[in-house]
């Protein structure tokens, strides 16, 4: 029985996940290499929402690939910091804007 | 961080080749997680490796250096005290006269700080070689007085400049190379422009080489340059012709980093999933031969600190035959699958 949820070598198995499936698997991996490509965004741009997103996401897998291939792009520690609190900040936005709900449903209930 | 004496000068265990080389064979590729790369070349259909057309002739200078730089694979410092002799240059130039090669390499260290390194550039020039290379690390051209005039010195003799700079921002390079390293680099760069490198019309080419600060690899050769070359000129007013992405190969300084940051594994897989066969086809073993400081002679530069040399009755330059050495099959190890991860990497940046 593995200790721990997360391992970090089972990063580099990533691709055995088409042994039990091949077709999906591989749909899925040739989708995610298109995506990455240079296109109306650069590369080094989608590395960084790639970054942002998974902090949100909170991926440990995601966000030791995405630190190394944003350190591989020349992308700066500032960068990627502020990438994350991007992320951040739509994540609590999304957390505080359904206060407004709670604030309706509370003047909805309030005489 | 830089570091400040040699593994040589530190009696560490890696700085004997061979010691290297057995750490290279042992661990994930004994296990065998991970193929040989003899295994991987036989497997593509690339074994064995051989020689192709000659182009590039490469000397060792000798492995003393103002710098002492974390990731150098050559284990230089101001503590090496292997030098090329006036004899050996000697040897030399007369390989130079009648080489088939075009391009003329020459690497240290820091070559600058070779005794007779101005009397060997002079003589060098009038074989009339195409391409005449000097590596140099920019920051000995302030090192000391002496060297100031090196950007006129290489513009008399029209010598090709290659120079390093790991990074276009103070904080990597200096971490990498040591503390003021880049202020240093920026200046001996300026001082380079001012003297006609880089400048339309010129004719006095300057490349950049660039590689990673780090556990990783380098990125797409042609996305670096477009970032090196728009930081370099907003920020520094500093124009340059191409830049070469290098990979760090695990030897070295660069092994005893990876070893001591618990890196080596997943950088070893990280450049066995990057295998290219194509690079293989390019790969600079195949266009080059090493000469070190004493004359012995090498598939290339990464042989020559792993001590393999090359697999041919002639081994010294004072017995060098392009024909015979062309039979030769290069020698290979697990190191060799940093030249052929991605593009490929070589002396002159990405092959494939």
């Amino acid at each position: 029985m593995a200790k721990t949820y997360y391992n970090p070598d089972d990063l580099r198995k990533f691709g055995k996940i088409t042994e039990w499936s091949e077709e999906l698997g591989a749909k899925f991996f040739d989708y995610y290499e298109k995506v990455f490509e240079e296109g109306a965004l650069s590369a080094r741009e989608k590395s960084l929402i790639a970054l942002a997103v998974s902090h949100v996401v909170k991926c440990p897998y995601c966000i030791d690939a995405y630190t190394k291939d944003g350190l591989q792009k020349g992308i700066t520690k500032e960068e990627m910091m502020e990438a994350v609190h991007t992320g951040a900040a739509i994540e609590s936005g999304a957390t505080l804007v359904h206060g407004v709900q709670m604030m309706n449903k509370y003047d909805k209930l309030s005489m | 961080m830089a570091l400040l004496k040699s593994l040589s000068a530190r009696k560490d265990d890696l700085s004997k080749p061979e010691n290297q080389l057995t750490f290279l064979s042992n661990g994930v590729f004994k296990k065998g997680e991970l193929p040989l790369f003899k295994d991987k070349i036989a497997e593509t259909g690339n074994a064995p490796l051989k020689p192709k057309k000659l182009e590039i002739l490469q000397l060792n200078l000798g492995y003393m250096c103002n710098q002492v730089c974390s990731h150098c694979h050559v284990d230089a410092g101001p503590d090496r005290k292997e030098i090329m002799t006036k004899e050996t240059m000697e040897q030399c130039l007369e390989v130079i006269k009648t080489t088939k090669a075009h391009t003329l390499d020459l690497t240290g260290g820091a070559p600058e700080m070779n005794p007779n390194f101005r009397w060997f550039v002079e003589e060098a020039s009038k074989a009339g070689i195409k391409d005449f290379i000097v590596r140099s690390n920019l920051t000995i051209i302030l090192a000391n007085k002496k060297y100031h005039d090196l950007p006129e010195f290489f513009k008399k003799y029209k010598v090709h400049v290659v120079s390093s700079l790991p990074f276009y921002k103070r904080e990597k390079t200096d971490k990498q190379r040591g503390n003021g390293v880049f202020d240093k680099s920026i200046k001996a760069l300026q001082m380079l422009n001012a003297a006609g490198y880089a400048q339309p019309g010129t004719n006095l080419k300057l490349d950049l080489v660039y590689n990673p600060a780090g556990a990783f690899l380098p990125t797409n050769q042609e996305a670096l340059q477009k970032d090196f070359k728009k930081a370099l000129k907003e920020d520094f007013n500093i124009d340059f012709d191409n830049l070469f992405a290098i990979t760090n190969l695990p030897i070295s300084r660069f092994l005893e980093y990876l070893i001591a940051s618990e890196n080596y594994e997943d950088y070893m897989y990280a450049l066995v999933e990057a295998y290219n066969p194509a690079a293989v086809e390019s790969v600079m073993c195949t266009n080059t031969i090493s000469v070190s400081w004493d004359g012995w002679l090498y598939d290339c530069d990464f042989n020559q600190m792993l001590a393999l040399k090359v697999d041919s009755k002639v081994q010294h330059i004072s017995e060098y035959n392009e024909d015979l050495l062309s039979n030769r099959e290069i020698r290979i190890s697990q190191h060799c699958y940093g030249c052929t991860a991605g593009a490929g990497s070589s002396c002159q940046g990405t092959v494939a």
